[in-house]
């Protein structure tokens, strides 16, 4: 199910502008890798090249490799489309369909596909209501909107959505940070779940957060305004809160930068 | 504390209580009542012959009572809010007025002609100088056209907003958007004329309904175009990024997500835009030509409309014809207010829910 992510030579651009440069790095299967970062480093543009999101914004274009068991995402042959059905994506504000029910929601993503079986999706919409722990919650209330629910429970019904549709990699951008601490604390117990499952990858602002649910962290940073942010160092989390080899690195997860 | 210290010494002149004077909760509608008493005493006594005269001046005593007795009680500031209340209202029952008084002249003149003999009739051998005859024919008319020139305009409206909206980039979109603009100012006579060159001059088809629903369906693209638009824009883009990210297809995303989103603004927009060309008259009287008689083919031989049923009935100048144009009036504006209704229902049902 898991699949490791090698990147090699990555840069992005928005138009004429570079946004991440020469970022090499590699992802371990069945593992939470977070990004930390202070703002505009890049963090989030990186994670949306690794499922081919990045694309979707006008202008935008990729340079370098990104290898998913050794397939380069970047070929030329390669669908992107195919690419986001085996790199999921959870986003930082919780985005239900609005006109869709719970269950459609979280069978969204079959559905699309042209899945029609009733009991696949069934079968489907419980496994991964019950992979997000919002089940027990939800389960007598299927089919009303998913607009209807708090914005934790939001949140769970969209990693849901995009466990449904049983990707190799699930990617997590800042997916906490518009929730309170008991949905947070919900989410992050979750990631420890998934990761026996998914190669997990988390942008986070918040640093305990990194360091209570990550097996590695990367750091990310920027020279100065309008350069384009780099990666500084990737270790276990463990090392990088502790004891860092870069000292910005040690700067910024103490407070002191700037 | 230091703060609140420092601000009265630098404002020394500002009130510090937290309560003033109120003026009662009836009091807009008591000045109001008695600005209507005013007005119609001045008018009285001055023996003004127009009523609205008597209107306006009621309409100047309500403002000026309102912030003259609001200044005297409650303060300058107030009597400011007080002043831009009031003139709101004055300007909403100056816009209500027309509206009121169309619907209700129209009721009144119409209604005793509108009866089942009056739907159900079309005005085969009747005379222009008797009363009788009726409407069925106009109706009919006025639905086919207006259902050909939905069922041409509403699928290209839909089809080019969506690429302005989900495809568009560069010079192409750019002149999609300013031959859309052009055609929004394009007058109903000249789309008329237009097909009236082409369709009938120049490819030698007879007069038609569906002529006429030619240059219905050219006024109606554009608007269609306009309000799709604004709906397909207020789709946040979060919603298309989650379904990508679900590895589901551009085209699919838009069919399946992003349409059944907006469907409820879109619904209200192509209704907005039939209803604009049902009352079109000009394009009608010049490919539709007009007929006494029922004609169920759009495609062949003059047919009836509403408009140009009105405005026939209206040239015969004598009290019969008026009548039936009244009556035609009315059924007319039931259509399209009927119309208006079913698409607000539309949005609502359709919209996207929330709460539970």
């Amino acid at each position: 199910m898991a699949k490791r992510i090698d990147v090699s030579g990555l840069s992005a651009y928005y138009g004429t502008t570079k946004a991440i440069e020469d970022i090499s790095m590699t992802v371990e299967p069945r593992s939470v890798t977070a990004f930390i970062g202070p703002s505009g480093c890049g963090k989030s543009t990186f994670l949306r090249t690794l499922n081919r999101m990045h694309e979707v914004i006008p202008g935008a274009r990729v340079e370098g490799k990104v290898l998913l068991d050794d397939e380069n995402l970047y070929a030329s042959a390669v669908d992107p489309v195919a690419v986001r059905r085996t790199v999921g994506m959870v986003f930082q504000r919780p985005n239900p369909f609005p006109t869709m029910s719970i269950y459609d929601n979280v069978a969204a993503g079959l559905k699309l596909a042209g899945v029609k079986k009733k009991s696949v999706l069934d079968g489907v919409v419980e496994k991964s209501l019950q992979g997000a722990n919002l089940w027990n919650e939800v389960k007598d209330r299927l089919n009303k909107p998913g607009s209807g629910l708090s914005g934790g429970q939001q949140q769970r019904l969209c990693i849901a959505r995009a466990i449904a549709v049983e990707p190799q990699v699930l990617l997590m951008d800042e997916p906490c940070s518009a929730l309170d601490p008991i949905s947070t604390l919900a989410i992050e117990d979750l990631i420890g779940e998934l990761k026996s499952q998914f190669t997990i990858v988390i942008v986070t602002h918040n640093m305990q957060q990194a360091a209570r649910v990550s097996d590695r962290t990367a750091f990310f940073n920027l020279a100065g305004v309008g350069q384009p942010g780099k990666l500084v160092e990737l270790d276990d989390t463990q090392r990088i809160f502790s004891n860092p080899s870069v000292q910005a690195t040690e700067d910024y997860i103490s407070g002191r930068f700037g | 504390m230091s703060t609140a210290t420092d601000s009265v010494a630098v404002a020394p002149q500002l009130r510090r209580g937290l309560t003033t004077n109120r003026l009662p909760s009836w009091a807009p509608a008591g000045i109001a009542v008695l600005s209507i008493v005013i007005g119609v005493a001045i008018g009285l006594l001055g023996s003004l012959d127009s009523k609205i005269q008597w209107g306006l001046l009621a309409g100047l005593a309500f403002v000026g009572l309102t912030y003259g007795l609001s200044a005297k009680v409650e303060g300058r500031r107030q009597a400011k809010d007080r002043l831009a209340t009031s003139v709101v209202w004055l300007a909403f029952v100056l816009a209500v007025i027309p509206l009121a008084a169309l619907v209700f002249y129209t009721v009144q003149q119409g209604a005793s002609v509108v009866d089942a003999r009056f739907l159900n009739h079309s005005m085969k051998g009747v005379l222009q100088t008797e009363a009788g005859g009726g409407v069925y024919h106009a109706l009919l008319g006025t639905l086919m056209q207006v259902a050909l020139a939905t069922a041409m305009a509403a699928p290209i409206g839909l089809l080019t907003a969506v690429y302005l909206v989900e495809y568009g980039r560069g010079r192409l979109a750019k002149a999609v958007t300013f031959f859309v603009d052009v055609m929004t100012g394009i007058p109903s006579i000249v789309a008329g004329l237009f097909i009236l060159s082409l369709w009938i001059l120049l490819f030698g088809f007879q007069y038609s309904g569906f002529a006429g629903s030619l240059a219905l369906a050219i006024l109606m693209v554009p608007v269609v175009v306009r309000s799709t638009e604004e709906m397909l824009k207020l789709v946040p883009n979060e919603l298309r990024e989650a379904s990508y990210a679900l590895g589901v297809p551009k085209w699919k995303t838009i069919l399946r997500v992003v349409l059944p989103t907006a469907i409820g603004g879109i619904t209200t927009g192509v209704m907005l835009a039939v209803a604009r060309i049902t009352g079109e008259t000009a394009p009608v009287m010049m490919l539709v030509f007009g007929s006494d008689i029922i004609n169920e083919n759009p495609f062949e031989g003059p047919q009836q409309s509403l408009p140009l049923y009105i405005w026939q009935q209206y040239q015969t100048n004598n009290d019969f014809g008026y009548a039936r144009a009244w009556g035609a009036a009315l059924v007319l504006i039931a259509f399209v207010m009927a119309l208006n209704l079913v698409a607000r229902g539309i949005a609502r049902w359709r919209s996207p829910k929330s709460g539970h």
